[in-house]
Formats: structure tokens, C-alpha cells, sequence
């Protein structure tokens, strides 16, 4: 019988290969995909993340649980699509348009992959339009977008702006984050949010996500 | 892997009080009758735009601006009577993908230092520096495609239009370094920055030092790591990364920064380079350097060390923005030439070695990467670097300086590093000690990990793709 405080551990230490294996082990022991999920896996990422915050784990040790948690979602999401259960969101992400900076981008993205979201990463210098294609496409309910050039930051205020016009705003919730970015901006450009952090853009990913 | 047109195999510079500022074994001249590392340290003054979109229809706003900032540190220069003066001007994106208006701004600028030159006898010279605008594709293509073109077109432009030096900060192993990084990979870290960087720096230079040869006496200056250690040393800053690791990373880039020199860079080195000074003591080029008078652009935990061996000093980036005494750039040109005044007074008056050794110790044991740039940490990482061969045992030997530093430090009980980061000491010394001893084989190790990530063409890796 799968021993499941395991998967806990595993996510906790980053260790892929025995969470993908102590999930396939319980999914073919017919254990409730979402009881892994709530029991053993978001509990482990929250406790990664609290660790994350008080300074204890760096980075690496946050994404590589990020990635052990990834094993082990691939192989429970599709019996979820099977059962007509939704993934916690779907997130379209970029750094926008002139500005070339990604790694701060990147950290938020796995993050959000590792949080259970479907995350469709677009990269970075990121025109207007691209966001809005993949925005219809892949019928996403959440947009972050980042900046670390402060002459990059009227481009934030252009993709919202795109979205207004593509008539996909309302679809969407917009997150912006990045150095030069403050909460004022954020308003005043009307996004639907922003954070200082990649954890805190995942907390907020998740609380947008549970209040729609 | 190309032919490299200098191999530095011993020290420029060995004994530690010949590491000082304002002196370097080989000065460069250039621009208005500038020589830099002949004895007086220059502030360098960079600048930028604010918060405005590079557009078209923005241009004659950007031009006012370009224009504003630069009559105004030049009236500063000279009401405070620098004795010299160097601009840098860091193209953004939009600037070097449309190369005409990088060259429009250089043109500016150069007109307006030829100007004060003529009138007030101001011994100046223009670095330009466009954006490595090449890493756009998935994976980025280094060595063709449009973000090459129109990079290479930026350079030759600018050179044309009155660059004095030429700069950049270039990106070739990022991708990996990037991804190695966030995931504390230290095989992934070194192959980015031991094997990929390398080919890219010698096959970049290699076109830079050929652009400035075309333009007579435009100088290839130097490359800066900022891309990697720099990022590093941010993300370490923010507790995202361990100190120690955003340290040793520095100390592993040198290797990468050197090769500009061995395809034909002069110096002075870019300012964000860290490494700086190890550079310095292998190749005896001036270097530029940036630290407490920075704080506008960002964070640093070694403010006064990292001026104890400069030749020129900068602010790295400030934004045109209004201040009580002026515009920001104004008064970072104030403080730049303050600080160099003091810097250039102590050596005159015989204390140059006082100064640097203050400004050395002030810092030092504050900090994993101030350890690793004091004048016997500098010279013991660039001792390691030319009696090795290759650029990966060159990049091995100096993680293991830096780390030796490191733990000489802790033990002698004037660092205090906290537990998590000792793990993450023994974590790196234990990683690097299990890797193989030639490159092939770890490149066979590591590039699975990375496949698709970067592409081996842009590297001259295709047999190996």
C-alpha cells in the first residue's frame, strides 16, 4: 500500500522521482486523486512556501519542490479532466513588450505550476496582441504581467489596454510584478492586482481564482 | 572553438600593492585626450530614460531628454572642474532594434562632449553600449538571425556616429546559467558558464574588436557578467539565493569576462563587472566600477571595496528624473566626481594604498562577495585562473578560490556565514568535486538536462547537437 505522508515528504525535499512514484502507486491503488491533492500535496507546498517566506528555503529548494509537485499533478490532472474537475486556473504570463527580463517572470511561473495552475509561459518582450491570442486560445482566466525597466512599464498599461479593445479584459484578471512596479501603478494602470514576490503573486493568484 | 588572438597565462599585475585605483599596467586612450588608468580616476556617468515608451512618436520627447541630461551633468563637470569625464550610453532595446536611433543618440551625445571639449578643455570620451537584444528565440540564436543582425548594425552605427568605447553586456549562456541557477544546479551553473559563455564571448568579440577596426580609434573596451553574477547577487539579496552561491558564480564569470580580452578587448571593463578587478590583475586593462554611489540603480553589499582598484567610477543607471540640487543624473555626476576627487587627492599625497585599504576593509568581511574582491582575494581567484588552461578548468579553479576565500574567512573567525549558507558551502564544494575533468564530459552529463533550452549551433557545438 502506498505509504502517502511520502508524497508530502517528497514535495517537501524536492524529490520528484519518489512523489511520481508514490502517486502512480496510490492512483493504481484507486486513492481519490483529489484526496493526494488536499491532503498531501497542497499541504506540502504551503508548508515549502512558509519556509520560503521565514527565510528558511531559498529559491531552489521552492522550485524544486515546484517541479516535484508537477510530477505528480501530470499524472492525477488528466483523471481530474476525466471527472469534469477543473485545474485551480489557467494563467497566461509574460514579460511585456521592449523589455527582455526574465527571470523574475520565470520564478512566478514555475511557482504557479507548482500551485496546480496551467500555466502558458509567453515569454518575454511580449507584444499587446500575443497576450491577447493566447488569452482566446487558451481561454485563460489570468494574465501576469512583468516589467524590470521602469521605460517598459507603459507597456503594462498597453496590454491592458489591448485587452479593453480585444474585448477580452472582462474574461480576465490582470496581476502585474516587477522591480520598478508599485501597488500604485498597478491601479492606475487598472490591473486586478500586484505583488512584490513570487510567492505573494501565487497567494493572490489563488485568492483571484477562488473568488470568481 | 575559434582561434583566441591573446592567451594570459601569467599575472599583468602580482603584487598586491600594485592593485590600486587610477593605475593600470596598460591605459587606454581615447575620445577628447582621455587616458584612463594613467593615474587619475574618471567618473563615469550613466544614464536613462524615465518611465516613456522608445517609440516614433516619442523620439523628439527622447531626444529633448538625451539632450537635457547631457547639458546638464556637463555643466556639473565643469563647474566642479573634473578633471576628465566619461558618458555611457546603455541603448535600451527599441534603440538597438532600430540601430538608426541608437547611432541619432550617440551622434547627440558626441557633439555635445566634442562641444565641451572645445569650450572647457574637458577631457571626456562616450562608451556606447547596446542591448544584447539576441536571446529573444526559444532557444536564442546567437550567431544568425535578425536580433544579430541588427545587433552587429547597432555596434557599427555607433562606432560611425561617435562612440569612443565600445561595450556590452551579453547574454550567451544565460539560458542555461538562468534555469541552472534558480534550480541551484552546480554542474548546469558550470557548464553555462565554463563551456557556453566562453564560445559565445570569443565568437561576440570577435566582431566587436572587427567593427572597432573598421573605425579608427573607437576602442573595444570590455564585457561585464551582469547578466549572471549580478542576477545572482539580486536574487541572493532578496533571500532568494544563497550568498555564497551569487559569490562563487561571480568569482566562476571572470573567466567568461576575461575572454573579451582574449579576442581583443582594451578595456576599461563595463561597470557592473564585479570581476572587475580580477580582470584587471590578469590583464592589466583599467577597468570601470560602480559600488556606493550606485545606490540609484541598485543594491550592492560592497559599496567602497568595489572602488579600491577602479580606474573609472560609476553610478551604473539613473533615471531622468527631478531632484532638489537638479536632475538625477546632474547629481550623480556631483557624487562621481566628489568621490574620484578624494580618490585622486590620496594618491597624489602619497596614500592611495591607505585609501584602498580602507575602503577594502570597510567592506570585506560584511559580506561573501566583498570578501572575494579585496586586492589578496582578487589576485589569489586571477592566480588561479592563468595557471589553468581551458576555460572550464579555469571556471572550476575558480569556484574553489572562492570558496578556499571563503572558509579562510570563516575560520579565521572575521566572516560570520549563517548555518543554511554553510550547508549550501559544503553543498557547492561537494558538487564541484564530483565533476569530471574535462569538459566533453560534462557536456555529455548536462546536455540532456538543457535540450531545448539553448541551441548548440550558436555555441560551435553542432557535432556535439
Amino acid at each position: 500500500m502506498a505509504e502517502l505522508q511520502k508524497l508530502h515528504d517528497a514535495i517537501m525535499s524536492g524529490d520528484t522521482k519518489t512523489a511520481v512514484a508514490v502517486t502512480r502507486e496510490a492512483l493504481a491503488e484507486n486513492v481519490d486523486p483529489m484526496e493526494l491533492i488536499r491532503q498531501y500535496m497542497i499541504p506540502a507546498m504551503d508548508e515549502v512556501g512558509r519556509l520560503f517566506q521565514c527565510e528558511e528555503y531559498f529559491v531552489p529548494e521552492l522550485l524544486l519542490a515546484a517541479r516535484a509537485m508537477k510530477g505528480s499533478l501530470e499524472l492525477i490532472r488528466p483523471l481530474l479532466a476525466a471527472s469534469g474537475r477543473q485545474p485551480t486556473g489557467r494563467v497566461v504570463i509574460g514579460t511585456v513588450k521592449g523589455d527582455l527580463h526574465d527571470i523574475g517572470k520565470n520564478i512566478v511561473a514555475s511557482m504557479l505550476e507548482g500551485g496546480g495552475f496551467d500555466v502558458i509561459d509567453l515569454g518575454a518582450d511580449v507584444a499587446p496582441e500575443r497576450f491577447v491570442e493566447a488569452i482566446q486560445r487558451s481561454n485563460a482566466n489570468l494574465v501576469c504581467l512583468s516589467a524590470l525597466l521602469t521605460v517598459t512599464m507603459p507597456s503594462m498599461r498597453t496590454t491592458i489596454e489591448a485587452l479593453k479593445q480585444a474585448g477580452v479584459r472582462e474574461r480576465v484578471k490582470v496581476l502585474v510584478g516587477g522591480a520598478p512596479v508599485t501597488r500604485q501603478f498597478a491601479q492606475q494602470i487598472g490591473a486586478d492586482g500586484y505583488s512584490e514576490s513570487a510567492p505573494g503573486a501565487v497567494t493572490l493568484a489563488r485568492q483571484i481564482i477562488a473568488a470568481l | 572553438m575559434e582561434q583566441r588572438m591573446r592567451s594570459y597565462g601569467a599575472l599583468a599585475i602580482s603584487n598586491p600593492s600594485d592593485l590600486v585605483f587610477g593605475r593600470a599596467p596598460s591605459p587606454v586612450s581615447c575620445g577628447f585626450d582621455l587616458t584612463i588608468g594613467a593615474g587619475q580616476v574618471y567618473p563615469e556617468v550613466n544614464f536613462t530614460l524615465p518611465a516613456i515608451t522608445v517609440s516614433a512618436e516619442n523620439w523628439s520627447e527622447i531626444v529633448t531628454q538625451y539632450t537635457e541630461m547631457v547639458t546638464g551633468i556637463i555643466r556639473r563637470a565643469v563647474a566642479l572642474r573634473a578633471p576628465g569625464i566619461v558618458l555611457e550610453f546603455e541603448l535600451l532595446p527599441a534603440m538597438t532594434e532600430c540601430p538608426e536611433w541608437g547611432a541619432e543618440v550617440t551622434a547627440l551625445l558626441h557633439r555635445a562632449l566634442r562641444e565641451a571639449h572645445e569650450k572647457h578643455g574637458l577631457r571626456c570620451a562616450l562608451r556606447v553600449t547596446p542591448t544584447d537584444i539576441r536571446e529573444h528565440g526559444k532557444p536564442p540564436l546567437l550567431r544568425y538571425g535578425q536580433g544579430c543582425e541588427q545587433l552587429l548594425r547597432s555596434f557599427d552605427l555607433c562606432a560611425q556616429a561617435g562612440a569612443d568605447i565600445l561595450s556590452i553586456e551579453s547574454i550567451g549562456g544565460k539560458e542555461v546559467h538562468d534555469q541552472a541557477l534558480l534550480y541551484g544546479d552546480v554542474p548546469g551553473i558550470v557548464f553555462a558558464l565554463g563551456i557556453l559563455a566562453p564560445r559565445d564571448m570569443a565568437w561576440l568579440w570577435d566582431q566587436i574588436t572587427g567593427i572597432c577596426a573598421r573605425h579608427p580609434g573607437v576602442v573595444p573596451g570590455g564585457d561585464t557578467a551582469c547578466a549572471f553574477a549580478n542576477t545572482a547577487m539580486q536574487l541572493a539579496h532578496q533571500r532568494m539565493l544563497p550568498e555564497v552561491l551569487a559569490a562563487v558564480v561571480r568569482a566562476m564569470c571572470a573567466v567568461r569576462s576575461l575572454v573579451a580580452f582574449e579576442h581583443g578587448a582594451m578595456g576599461p571593463s563595463k561597470d557592473c563587472a564585479y570581476e572587475g578587478p580580477i580582470l584587471k590583475a590578469i590583464t592589466g586593462c583599467p577597468i570601470s566600477m560602480e559600488g556606493r554611489s550606485a545606490t540609484c540603480a541598485h543594491f550592492s553589499p560592497m559599496g567602497n571595496v568595489a572602488s579600491a582598484m577602479c580606474d573609472l567610477w560609476s553610478n551604473e543607471s539613473v533615471q531622468n528624473i527631478r531632484l532638489l540640487s537638479g536632475s538625477a543624473p546632474e547629481a550623480y555626476t556631483e557624487s562621481l566626481i566628489y568621490d574620484c576627487r578624494l580618490m585622486n587627492v590620496a594618491a597624489q599625497q602619497g596614500g592611495a594604498l591607505m585609501l584602498r585599504d580602507w575602503l577594502t576593509a570597510s567592506d570585506q568581511w560584511l559580506s561573501p562577495q566583498a570578501a572575494l574582491l579585496s586586492p589578496e582575494a582578487t589576485l589569489e581567484i586571477a592566480a588561479v585562473i592563468v595557471e589553468r588552461k581551458s576555460h572550464y578548468e579555469r571556471t572550476l579553479g575558480a569556484a574553489q578560490a572562492a570558496l578556499s576565500i571563503l572558509r579562510g574567512g570563516l575560520s579565521g573567525g572575521a566572516m560570520l556565514i549563517p548555518a543554511k549558507e554553510r550547508q549550501w558551502m559544503d553543498r557547492i564544494e561537494q558538487e564541484l568535486s564530483g565533476l569530471p575533468g574535462d569538459e566533453k564530459t560534462l557536456r555529455r552529463q548536462v546536455q540532456e538536462r538543457y535540450a531545448g533550452i539553448f541551441d548548440p549551433a550558436s555555441y560551435g557545438l553542432c557535432e556535439s547537437a
